[in-house]
């Protein structure tokens, strides 16, 4: 293991990326800067395409050919994993870094036992030294995750989707990480299965006092698992803060409509009221605030400039205008400014009626 | 209560909405919705046509095409100008002015005379001509009668799915040209038999069964469950939802038809099968009846303008279906996005 | 009180489902009969009320689809009747005010025909998938008239003025911006507006809504559960909500009933049942459900193994082998009768 050297486990810094494509230059990460320390569970959330799942390829440099990364850093225990050579890249995925991918069925082989595959990724990084050994922390994975060791020599396919999201889980347990990225890890899985992986995940990262980042889309299962949570927006990270906070007091206006998103089986049945319209072009985001077109707060200053970051305690977001500035609340005059450009006819259908 | 909010769908004001159309706008015409959908046909066309035109082999097929329908135009035109039909008739012209025949290329023959004293350059332009009939009819007829089988077959299954697949299995099983040539020696086939014969074998064969498989991943999209929730029936959906999508797989295969027309009637000329007056493989066959395929590469220009006619046009018949490939399988698209 | 497959038509209902049973062949030749079969819907019983809303939870692979299907002719059941009571099925003519509900009641078996044309404009469907369910070579413009179109409904020009009109209601303005693009251009929220007004042209009385939003991402769903409910309430369509997410069941529904390998389990008032779930199966279903509360703490579900296909299943209770509550009389007798536990709550159990 790489000596220990002061700071937090996994630093990212001003992280930016982008996609080369037939339409132009996708913006897909946006100077993302987070931290991240032993044992905590960090939760990334955000709709699809805003960029959370190319944070997660970049922390595993499984970057796509046509992806370039335009800025940024990334310190693992202080080693800046963008200046590893090509070798030390494969020794770097797994043993430091390890994913759970979204579709399961996809990350395991149809032609090989699953229990062959595990002991192949432990053999190829050489964390034991003979097939017996690594045989038997297969073993220890498997009931680790809540898999009957006695499974080893099935192959994917007799497995039902839970088995095979525990196997995938195993996999990426079995070279030791120091941090672990599910990436929408229950997404495809029924609410009872569901319960029961997360539980086991969140066991599992208690008892090796493991780092894991989880992206979802749904809220609810990143607040049950983590600790921190990220919130993203056409590829800027736009809140993050301690999960409870953020919960009970979000600043950033995107955090407000996506919590008031999801409706509930507890609690009050109230009207949701959601966000409106569509998220940006991210060939050609908006200029400003990239949330401002769909946002209820937006004034003239949001269109023009990028918003600095505004903090509570140790949560912050970066808005013009963040919930917990109530009095900072757009002006009538202000709004008046903005309706030159058609900002308060869209807010005012977003909140509809 | 819960009131539904109002919606911003405005394209113009959401950043999301893709480039579309400009503004459509509808009216209160008939003329107006055909104006539109001949535009929108338009812009589809354009967009399929581009990725076309990225694939290099499709380029150069078009050219090799656009060359041969050049060469089959030219003969009738040449005919009514500077060529006289005593001397230039592909089938019975005589080239006076040459002391022997075979004559080698001169001016007068730019590729020579054949061993009749025929002019070889007229034979191949006139030959272009009946090519293209033959290969673009046989294409015709096997997409014709695939894609509908191949429809058919794959939305109502069962026994009718069972007879058009046990009949494809055994239409494959036979050996292509040998059947031809049986045909050919039962009936006198002409140049448009050929073709239907070449259609309705290609058509009924794997094609069908490649179509078919086509239309079986069709006829399970919930756009068809879809179609019958708003009451359209048997008819409609397989002519409506299920032929209009497999039509980009069968212009493939129209394609590769063309390739298989066109190289049958070769062979079967060249083995003086046909009833045909001329044709590339006449013309092989000719010179090969006179002995000169021997000769080596001393008579070269009673086989190669033949030879290399068959072969390009084949091939850039080939190369254009593989460059369709490209446009109807995204998967098979370079990477760009 | 248990519902049997002989009571008649409750008055009122637009559509009462008794004793429906789809069951599927496992491993059927051209040539040879299956002798194992899937029982994907047993002895399923429910009614809707014209304008009412019920939602079908339960895990995939329970049946709450193929209920969905039967209900609107794409699936023909096995045994078992659907009664509908919707306008203009009777007569075989489509009368103009969709209100009258003074039908005689037809069973859908019966339904083929000019009547199938009729039902098609009374009952519709609005599918799961918002990139498939749509045909990508048609615009817009032809996959909303499609059921105008095929049924002949109108001239051309009425078709167009109402495409643009529903295209209108669902929020999707100005609909000439969007009568011509294809299903690709458009995003998955939009889709789906597409989707609903295409099952909403004809004026139908009843939608089944096959998890509509599942597909969609979170910013976009609210939108079209708010969209969905308002139209419904408007033009006073009942609609079944098939879902697995009891969430979005409680927000869009009346009542929820809870599927469970082919068999309703538990149905009831929406805030009835969440409130106070008595089948152990729809207990350790709401029990499941991820809160987004950092604070708050679940107790794991109590329910044990993992879910099997129902081929050829055992007599006794579907739930049995993952039942925290199973006794010996579970285990040696056939499948509870659905009962009455509470006005308006009926519950599959023998121990609750």
């Amino acid at each position: 293991m790489a000596a220990k050297i002061n700071g937090p486990l996994l630093k990212v810094e001003d992280l930016t990326l982008r996609y080369l494509t037939r339409g132009g230059e996708v913006r897909a990460v946006e100077g993302v800067s987070f931290e991240l320390e032993q044992g905590q569970a960090l939760g990334l959330v955000g709709e699809s395409g805003c960029g959370k799942t190319s944070v997660a390829n970049s922390l595993m440099r499984l970057l796509p050919d046509n992806a370039r990364l335009a800025g940024g850093q990334v310190w693992l225990r202080g080693e800046d994993i963008f200046a590893l050579e090509e070798d030390e890249v494969r020794e770097y995925r797994w043993r430091r870094v390890a994913m759970v991918f979204q579709a399961a069925m996809n990350s395991l082989d149809p032609v090989y036992k699953v229990g062959q595959q595990i002991v192949e990724a432990i053999e190829a990084h050489e964390i034991e030294g003979t097939i017996s050994a690594a045989r038997e922390r297969v073993a220890r994975l498997f009931r680790l995750v809540g898999l009957d060791p006695a499974l080893m020599d099935r192959y994917p396919h007799e497995f039902s989707g839970g088995m095979r999201q525990r196997a995938v889980i195993a996999m990426a347990l079995s070279c030791d990480p120091a941090v672990i990225i599910a990436d929408e890890p229950t997404t495809a899985l029924d609410v009872i299965v569901q319960d029961r992986i997360l539980r086991e995940l969140k066991a599992i990262q208690q008892q090796l006092n493991m780092a894991i980042i989880y992206i979802s889309h749904d809220i609810a299962v990143v607040a049950e698992v983590t600790d921190r949570i990220g919130v993203m927006y056409a590829g800027h990270l736009v809140e993050y803060g301690n999960t409870a906070d953020v919960f009970r007091a979000p600043l950033h206006p995107y955090t407000d409509a996506l919590l008031g998103s999801f409706p509930s089986v507890t609690g009050e049945r109230r009207p949701l009221a959601g966000l409106s319209g569509e998220p940006p072009n991210l060939i050609d985001p908006p200029a400003g605030c990239p949330f401002h077109p769909r946002c209820p707060r937006a004034t003239q200053i949001c269109q023009e400039e990028f918003p600095p970051q505004a903090w509570e305690g140790t949560q912050w977001a970066k808005c013009w205008h963040p919930m917990n500035a109530g009095a900072e609340a757009p002006s009538d005059v202000e709004l008046e400014a903005a309706s030159d450009v058609g900002i308060v006819e869209q807010s005012a259908h977003g909140e509809g009626g | 209560m819960i009131t539904p909010p109002n919606y911003p769908g405005i394209p113009g004001a959401s950043p999301g909405t893709p480039p579309g159309p400009p503004d459509l706008d509808v009216g209160n015409s008939r003329f107006r919705l055909a104006l539109a959908r001949i535009r929108l046909a338009w812009r589809s066309f354009r967009g399929a046509w581009s990725i076309y035109l990225e694939s290099r082999i499709g380029v150069l097929s078009l050219l090799i095409i656009g060359m041969f329908a050049l060469m089959a135009v030219a003969h009738p035109v040449l005919m009514l100008t500077i060529w006289d039909s005593g001397t230039y008739d592909p089938v019975t012209g005589y080239a006076f002015g040459q002391s022997q025949q075979p004559a080698s290329p001169s001016w007068r023959h730019p590729l020579g005379t054949d061993p009749l004293g025929r002019d070889v350059l007229s034979q191949l332009l006139w030959s272009t001509r009946s090519e293209f009939v033959l290969g673009i009819t046989a294409a015709l007829v096997t997409v014709a009668i695939a894609t509908t089988v191949g429809a058919v077959a794959a939305y109502y299954g069962g026994i009718i799915d069972a007879f058009f697949m046990r009949l494809a299995d055994l239409i494959i099983a036979l050996p292509g040209i040998s059947l031809l040539i049986v045909l050919s020696a039962l009936f006198k086939l002409n140049l448009f038999y050929l073709a239907l014969v070449i259609g309705v074998l290609g058509g009924f064969g794997g094609t069908a069964i490649i179509l078919k498989s086509q239309a079986l991943s069709i006829k399970v999209k919930p756009y068809i469950e879809a179609a019958r929730v708003a009451g359209g029936g048997h008819f409609h959906i397989i002519l409506v939802h299920i032929i209009p999508n497999l039509l980009p797989l069968s212009l493939l295969y129209m394609m590769f038809t063309v390739t298989s027309a066109i190289f049958a009637e070769a062979v079967l000329s060249f083995l003086g099968l046909l009833d045909v007056r001329m044709s590339w493989g006449i013309m092989i066959h000719t010179a090969n009846t006179g002995g000169y395929l021997m000769g080596g590469t001393r008579y070269w220009w009673l086989v190669v303008p033949a030879g290399a006619s068959i072969t390009l046009l084949c091939s850039a018949f080939y190369m254009g279906g593989r460059a369709l490939d490209e446009v109807v399988n995204p998967r098979l698209r370079r990477r760009h996005d | 009180m248990a519902i049997t497959g002989t009571e008649p038509l409750h008055t009122g209902a637009l559509l009462s489902v008794a004793g429906l049973t789809k069951r599927f062949p496992v491993g059927r030749h051209l040539f040879r009969k299956a002798t194992s079969f899937i029982h994907a819907v047993d002895d399923v019983t429910f009614d809707l009320e014209p304008g009412g809303s019920l939602g079908l939870v339960g895990e995939s692979g329970c049946g709450k689809t193929t209920v969905g299907k039967l209900l609107v002719k794409l699936l023909e059941p096995t045994s078992g009747e659907i009664l509908f009571r919707l306008p203009g099925l009777a007569d075989h003519a489509v009368p103009d005010d969709p209100s009258e509900l003074n039908e005689p009641a037809v069973d859908s078996a019966s339904i083929e025909g000019r009547q199938l044309r009729a039902f098609r404009r009374r009952a519709q469907m609005i599918f799961q998938d918002p990139y498939e369910s749509m045909n990508p070579r048609r615009t817009i413009y032809d996959t909303i008239a499609e059921p105008l179109s095929v049924q002949g409904m109108g001239t051309l020009l009425d078709r167009v003025d109402r495409v643009s009109e529903i295209l209108d209601q669902v929020g999707l303005t100005p609909p000439a911006t969007f009568l011509f693009r294809h299903p690709h251009e458009l995003s998955g929220g939009q889709r789906q507006r597409v989707a609903i007004a295409r099952a909403l042209v004809v004026g139908p009385s009843f939608v089944v809504a096959d998890e509509p939003t599942s597909m969609l991402d979170v910013s976009s769903r609210t939108g079209i559960m708010n969209l969905m409910q308002g139209l419904a309430q408007d033009l006073g369509v009942a609609y079944l909500y098939v879902t697995h997410d009891l969430a979005v069941a409680r927000y869009m529904c009346h009542r929820i009933a809870v599927m469970y390998s082919g068999k309703i389990v538990e149905i009831g008032e929406t805030e009835e049942l969440l409130k106070n779930p008595r089948h152990p199966y729809t207990r350790a279903l709401l029990s499941a459900v991820p809160l987004p509360d950092p604070g708050s703490t679940r107790e794991p579900p109590d329910i044990r193994g993992e879910l099997t296909a129902p081929i050829d299943p055992p007599a006794r209770c579907r739930f049995f082998d993952r039942c925290p509550m199973a006794t010996e009389n579970c285990r040696t007798s056939p499948h509870p009768p659905t009962e009455e536990k509470s006005p308006g709550h009926w519950v599959a159990c023998y121990e609750v």
